[in-house]
């Protein structure tokens, strides 16, 4: 990141569902290839601002930029240069480890050429050569958070969001899983991701916390821990959402 | 005196074990965590402690009472709490929490003491259906309904998967009052640093037990020559000494990387201008004692290695 470039610009972002405030005029950039922290407690609003910025619900107001497309009038321009991965939602059980792959890029509009390179690249470097024609259900499940990673970002996003991607794993497939996330940001790609996991804070570029509706910090993990005066990024959350 | 005995139990489905030859044995009063990551099999285990479930082989007792054979006994001195929600959507909060306690020949109460703490944090919202509630206030009435029959032992699958720090700090804190109460407390999670907060944990993975202990004693056992590393680029840090001869495992952790090494004692200076060579900058030493992820990683490999 020599140059600074936004890959997201969010400027007074408001969204209302009848009285209730989800998203109190947020302000916020992202920059191309960083890894970007979005955190919070549950209920804070952090889903809803993700819905918005993946194109998915309108803003009630503010002007709001992703991969320089508007939220408001270019949202299948925004899906088409976004990745999204959840813990919840990411491959179909059914088919197979390839036929996820061929799927996925059918639906991005990749060429069949382009997909085979894809799949052949992401199953060498997975190491999963050996187990591409299995069923997703037979498989553990660090090894589909990988592919569902992986099948996140065959068709080169400019950005990927990632919401809550290691939650149940073990220890070793979640720090394996950073590697990626390490790797995919190297490569240029944004990476926007949620997490309760703390020490994951401190694995990102900037941390942005969110209280009822608002953010209420938003800097380097570094600073937020000189800001409020702690040793760990799991302590500069409980001061913050506990107030 | 012992609580819960479980016994050489093993649970397959299909081809797939789940369960392979697990024997506990949990005493009374204790708050036990299971940990481990999903898939390891925590959820098998309590659906069989609970009577939803019969082993294919080797036997367990609830406060003596066999699990298969006392089935509608068992049921009446414990208390679950499901991974899922699984409260009536369509019932206020109230209607839930007398439900339960009417379907146990008891009354709100009779045992009011033992979740007034829990309960009124919800209590301002008891005409709200169950279905509006937010993942916290869900949680907190799961678990009131959870105790309102006075369980002897009470069982808690992931209650705290997807729930923020604040919200997970604020439950544990719940625990350890409710352990004041004699109730033996058994807890199932996949987060390595709500171990050190149980009196004993086991650490389990592929429905094996990796090992049975006092967070403290399994922290003590833990051998490998350990040190941690940082630069200002984590991700080639992390890349680079994974090619250094000396090197047996690096794994992130926070703002550093954890290091152990294959050499009986880490040598720092190599280390250091390995990385210098490297092109690293900012390179920082620290010493430290392993945490229980790091005791995990390291049963993990150790069990792989046995195979």
């Amino acid at each position: 990141m020599d140059q600074a470039e936004n890959i997201i610009t969010v400027k007074n972002l408001v969204k209302k569902f009848g009285s209730f405030v989800a998203n109190d005029n947020l302000s916020f950039q992202v920059e191309k290839a960083e890894i970007f922290g979005f955190l919070g407690a549950n209920g804070a609003g952090k889903t809803t601002a993700i819905k918005i910025l993946c194109g998915l619900s309108a803003p009630t107001s503010g002007e709001i930029e992703v991969a320089s497309y508007d939220v408001y009038t270019q949202t299948d321009l925004i899906k088409q240069n976004i990745g999204y991965m959840s813990q919840k939602f990411s491959l179909y059980e059914d088919i197979t480890v390839k036929e996820n792959f061929r799927f996925y890029g059918g639906i991005y509009g990749l060429s069949k050429s382009r997909i085979n390179e894809r799949i052949t690249f992401f199953l060498k470097e997975l190491k999963l050569e050996s187990a591409k024609d299995e069923l997703i259900s037979s498989l553990p499940l660090g090894w589909k958070q990988k592919i569902a990673f992986s099948v996140a970002i065959m068709h080169d996003p400019k950005i990927v969001f990632l919401d809550e991607p290691t939650g149940g794993v073990d220890p070793v497939t979640r720090r394996q899983f950073w590697e990626m996330i390490y790797e995919a940001s190297h490569n240029g790609i944004t990476v926007f991701v949620t997490t309760h996991y703390m020490d994951e804070a401190e694995y990102c570029n900037r941390v942005s916390i969110m209280v009822d509706g608002r953010i209420d910090a938003l800097d380097t993990p570094e600073n937020l821990k000189k800001q409020f005066g702690v040793n760990s990024m799991n302590n500069v959350f409980l001061k913050l959402a506990r107030n | 005196m012992i609580s819960v005995q479980i016994s050489e139990i093993i649970k397959s489905y299909g081809k797939k074990i789940a369960l392979d030859n697990i024997s506990v044995s949990i005493n009374k009063g204790e708050l036990f965590g299971f940990i481990g990551p999903d898939g390891a099999g925590k959820t098998t285990l309590f659906r069989i402690l609970t009577s939803l479930l019969i082993p294919n082989h080797g036997f367990a007792k609830v406060e003596n009472l066999d699990v298969v054979k006392d089935y509608k006994n068992i049921r009446k001195i414990v208390g679950y709490m499901p991974g899922r929600f699984s409260l009536y959507q369509d019932l206020s909060v109230e209607e839930n929490l007398q439900f339960f306690a009417s379907v146990f020949g008891t009354t709100i109460e009779e045992n009011y003491h033992l979740i007034e703490d829990i309960y009124v944090q919800i209590e301002p919202f008891k005409k709200r259906l169950a279905g509006n509630l937010s993942g916290g206030m869900k949680q907190k009435l799961a678990l009131s309904c959870a105790l309102i029959h006075k369980p002897e032992v009470l069982f808690l699958d992931e209650p705290t998967t997807g729930v923020d720090a604040v919200s997970r700090k604020e439950f544990w804190e719940m625990l350890k009052k409710l352990k004041n109460f004699g109730i033996t407390i058994i807890v199932s999670t996949p987060y390595m640093d709500e171990a050190e907060l149980c009196d004993r944990i086991a650490l389990i993975q592929n429905g094996k037990i990796l090992s049975i202990q006092s967070p403290q004693k399994i922290i003590s056992e833990y051998k490998l020559p350990l040190i941690a590393i940082r630069s200002d680029d984590m991700y080639l840090l992390v890349k680079d000494l994974k090619n250094l001869d000396q090197t047996n495992s690096v794994f992130l952790f926070g703002e550093y990387v954890h290091f152990t090494s294959k050499l009986s004692k880490i040598n720092i200076e190599t280390i250091e201008a390995f990385l210098s060579l490297k092109g690293h900058t900012n390179i920082k030493f620290k010493n430290i004692k392993p945490d229980i992820e790091d005791c995990f990683m390291a049963l993990i490999e150790n069990d792989r290695m046995s195979k």
